[in-house]
């Protein structure tokens, strides 16, 4: 059975409190090298049909209106915790 | 006359929704379980506050699939009248019954206090009985109100008293049809100046009474 990966994420132009806070905090551990972060979701889910993962995301893990989503298919699911 | 007040795991404010419409003159509360497609013949529904599912996934995301929004959702599409407040505007959001979405305060942190709101509408099915600033509090960490679309605004935050930076101090939208309208501060928390800062809030509620009666006595005309 695939396994999918679906990264969600702000979209463009909308504020994303979270990224700023994090990208607040790094300076402050000393990591000053770092811009522009953003914080998004991750899902991950074993599926008979890769295919049927785009209208998951379409009508329940994302929200079109605020968010992107990128669908990733990993190596087949195991008993185990699946590789990248 | 009859208001519904949904109940989902982890609604919260049910109680206070019902016992602000049971203060009005001939109107009672039933509570309508998430389980349950039946609406129980009632003449509006409240969408109360909480934290439906938990809010996982995004706030309202998954209450908006309980059986009872399938009823809810027909009854919208049929006039019927539906306020939702807080997570029940969320939920409303999430099920395509109202535009836009709400996002999460830009402090990232829970909000409690008492704001004044603006009636954009004051003649419309929820407001035909408000004065034209209403004193309510909000209490939320998801009150951002974000639409790419233009929207029928019918709240807003007064000036300078926008707690959550929501787009144009919107604070309540309703459908295009005007039956359906969601709104981030409380109004069931304010129906008694005791100890809701007002009883402000309890207009909102009169305003549909009223308009439920006007409708019931005059040939149906379009809910707004």
């Amino acid at each position: 059975m695939p396994r999918a990966r679906v990264l969600i994420r702000p979209k463009a132009g909308i504020l994303d409190p979270q990224g700023q806070a994090v990208e607040r905090a790094l300076p402050q551990l000393g990591f000053t090298g770092a811009a522009n972060v953003h914080v998004g979701r991750l899902i991950e889910l074993d599926v008979e049909d890769i295919a049927e993962v785009a209208g998951m995301c379409e009508r329940l893990l994302a929200n079109p209106l605020i968010e992107e989503y990128e669908v990733i298919e990993l190596a087949s699911a195991s008993a185990g915790e699946p590789s990248a | 006359m009859k208001f519904g007040i949904l109940r989902f795991p982890g609604t919260c404010d049910e109680r206070d929704a019902a016992g602000a419409v049971g203060r009005l003159d001939g109107v009672e509360a039933e509570i309508l379980p998430h389980h349950d497609r039946d609406l129980r013949g009632v003449d509006a529904v409240i969408v109360p506050g909480g934290f439906s599912y938990g809010d996982y996934l995004r706030t309202g995301a998954i209450a908006r699939f309980a059986p009872v929004m399938e009823s809810v959702t027909e009854f919208a599409a049929a006039g019927g009248i539906v306020l939702g407040i807080c997570n029940g505007f969320q939920i409303l959001c999430e099920a395509g019954l109202l535009p836009g979405a709400l996002l999460p305060n830009p402090s990232l942190r829970f909000l409690f206090r008492q704001v004044r709101l603006s009636v954009v509408d004051p003649e419309c099915a929820f407001t035909n009985a408000c004065p034209l600033t209403l004193s309510v509090p909000v209490k939320h960490t998801t009150g951002r109100y974000y639409s790419p679309d233009p929207v029928d605004v019918v709240f807003k935050y007064a000036p300078g008293e926008n707690p959550n930076g929501s787009q144009d101090d919107i604070a309540g939208v309703r459908n295009a049809a005007g039956n359906v309208l969601g709104l981030m501060p409380h109004p069931e928390h304010a129906v008694d100046p005791l100890c809701g800062g007002s009883a402000d809030g309890l207009t909102i509620f009169a305003s549909i009474a009223a308009h439920l009666r006007a409708s019931a006595s005059t040939p149906a005309t379009p809910a707004g």
